[in-house]
C-alpha cells in the first residue's frame, strides 16, 4: 500500500466515535499535527481484533501533536509534543493550520 | 470514575498458603486444559517464562552504553532500533518495532501507553506497575512535568518535552544522555548507570546512579 | 459523538491522583498468564491475537476493569476467547476448575 501522506505534512485525525477495538486514542480526534514518519503497512487492528486477517495492511504513520493542541489549559512551555501512532483511515488532509 | 484503588493496579495476592483465588484457578485449568489438547506442552510453558525472566533493564542498559561509546552504532540504533538490538544478540521477537528515542540537551522523551500497557518487553522485560496504572496512563500525556517531578525529575522549560504514546505497533525506548564525568567510564561501568526508568523517561542516569 | 470512548482510553482523564511507585514482583501464576498468552499469540498457533486479548480485556466494563489486577484481566479475556474459537468449551472449563479446586484443597 503507497501512504497518502509524507513526513512533514499536517494531518487532521477524523472525528468518529470509538466502535470495536481500535487504536486511535480519542484525545486526538479532531487535532491536527504533522506526521513524524510513516512506521510501514501492518495489519487493521480493528479487524485483527475479531479474528480476521486485517488484510489489507493499512499505512501507519507517527503523527506529532503540539501539546497545547490537544490540551487548551496545558501548563508547559509551547514546544512540547505528544507522538502518538494513527493508521491511514483515521487521518485526512489538515483541515486548518493550528497555531 | 472509581477513585477506590487509588488508581494503581493493586498487588495480586499471594498464592501459595492461602486458597487459589478464582483467576489463579482459571490460569491453571486453562493450561492444564490447552496441554491436554496438544496446544502446547508445559515444558513450552515453563521456557517462555524463563525467556521473560531473562529480558531485564539490564540489556537495555547495555544496548545505552554502546550507543554512548560507538557513534556509528548509535547512528544505527536510532535508524532501526529492533535491528540494532539483534545485533547486540538480543531476541526482539517479530511482533513489533522497535524505535529509540534521543534525549539531547534540549530535548527530554517519555514513553507511554494510553490505551493498554505496551511497552519494550522484549527489550527490557516486564513493565513496573506504576506504568500501567491509571494514574500514569491519565497524566503523562497531559502533564508530564509534574509527573516527571513526582519521580524526582525536575526540567527546566528550555527543554522540550516529547511524550511518546505507543498506540500500535511500534515500542519506544529513551536513549538518555550520557552524564557529565563518565568519560573514562568502562561500557560496563556506563551500563551500570542507565535505569529501566531511565528508559522509560522518568529519570536520566547521573555519573553516581545505581542501577538496580 | 465523538468523545464517546471506553473507559480504557484512559489518556488525559482527570482524577488520575498521585501515581504509586511502590511495585510488586510478578508471582509465578502471573508470568504463567504472560507466557500462556505469548504462546497462544505466536504465529505458529495464532489462536489469542493482541488485538483480540485486548477488545476482551476493553469489555469487562469499568468496573471489573479497575478491581481486577493486571493478569487477573488477561485470564479473564484470553480464556473467553479461548471459549469464542471453540478450543474448549465453557463446560470443559467449569469442571477443570472444579477439578483442580478439589485437588489443590487436599493436597494443603
Amino acid at each position: 500500500m503507497t501512504a497518502r501522506f509524507r513526513p512533514g505534512e499536517a494531518v487532521t485525525v477524523r472525528r468518529a466515535p470509538s466502535i470495536g477495538h481500535l487504536r486511535t486514542p480519542h484525545y486526538v480526534k479532531g487535532r491536527t499535527g504533522v506526521v513524524e514518519r510513516i512506521c510501514g503497512d501492518f495489519a487493521n487492528p480493528e479487524e485483527l481484533a475479531y479474528a480476521r486477517d486485517g488484510l489489507p495492511r493499512r499505512a501507519l504513520y507517527r503523527v506529532r501533536f503540539n501539546q497545547r493542541h490537544i490540551w487548551p489549559d496545558y501548563g508547559g512551555p509551547e514546544g512540547d509534543t505528544i507522538d502518538v501512532e494513527i493508521f491511514e483511515h483515521w487521518l485526512e488532509p489538515a483541515r486548518e493550520v493550528e497555531g | 470514575m472509581s477513585d477506590s484503588h487509588g488508581g494503581h493496579d493493586h498487588a495480586p495476592p499471594p498464592g501459595h498458603d492461602g486458597p487459589l483465588t478464582y483467576y489463579q484457578l482459571k490460569e491453571i485449568a486453562v493450561r492444564e486444559l490447552l496441554i491436554e489438547k496438544s496446544v502446547f506442552t508445559a515444558d513450552d510453558v515453563r521456557r517462555e517464562v524463563e525467556k521473560m525472566d531473562q529480558r531485564t533493564p539490564a540489556k537495555g542498559a547495555a544496548v545505552v552504553a554502546r550507543a554512548w561509546t560507538d557513534p556509528a552504532y548509535k547512528e544505527r540504533l536510532l535508524e532501526n532500533g529492533t535491528a540494532a538490538c539483534e545485533e547486540m544478540g538480543l531476541d526482539m521477537g517479530q511482533t513489533y518495532y522497535l524505535v529509540a528515542v534521543e534525549n539531547t540537551e534540549s530535548v527530554h522523551n517519555a514513553i507511554v501507553c494510553t490505551l493498554c500497557s505496551c511497552y519494550p518487553r522484549t527489550l527490557i522485560g516486564l513493565p513496573p506497575d506504576w506504568y500501567k496504572s491509571r494514574a500514569y496512563r491519565t497524566r503523562i500525556v497531559r502533564e508530564p512535568r509534574a509527573v516527571l517531578a513526582e519521580f524526582g525529575l525536575e526540567l527546566p522549560e528550555s527543554t522540550v518535552i516529547r511524550v511518546h504514546d505507543s498506540t500500535a505497533d511500534m515500542r519506544y525506548m529513551v536513549l538518555p544522555r550520557r552524564p557529565d564525568g563518565t568519560g573514562d567510564m568502562s561500557e560496563e561501568e556506563l551500563a551500570a548507570l542507565v535505569t529501566r526508568d531511565c528508559m522509560i523517561g522518568v529519570a536520566v542516569p547521573t555519573a553516581e546512579t545505581v542501577a538496580s | 459523538m465523538d468523545d464517546h470512548h471506553g473507559h480504557h482510553d484512559m489518556g488525559g482523564e482527570p482524577g488520575g491522583g498521585p501515581i504509586d511507585q511502590t511495585g510488586h514482583d510478578y508471582a509465578l501464576w502471573e508470568k504463567r498468564v504472560d507466557a500462556l498468552l505469548m504462546l497462544l499469540s505466536n504465529p505458529s498457533r495464532a489462536l489469542v491475537r493482541v488485538d483480540e486479548l485486548r477488545r476482551g480485556i476493553e469489555s469487562i466494563g469499568p468496573s471489573a476493569y479497575e478491581e481486577l489486577t493486571y493478569y487477573e484481566r488477561w485470564i479473564t479475556s484470553i480464556s473467553n476467547v479461548l471459549i469464542e474459537r471453540g478450543v474448549y468449551t465453557s463446560d470443559e472449563l467449569g469442571r477443570k476448575m472444579a477439578e483442580i479446586e478439589t485437588r489443590e484443597e487436599s493436597a494443603r
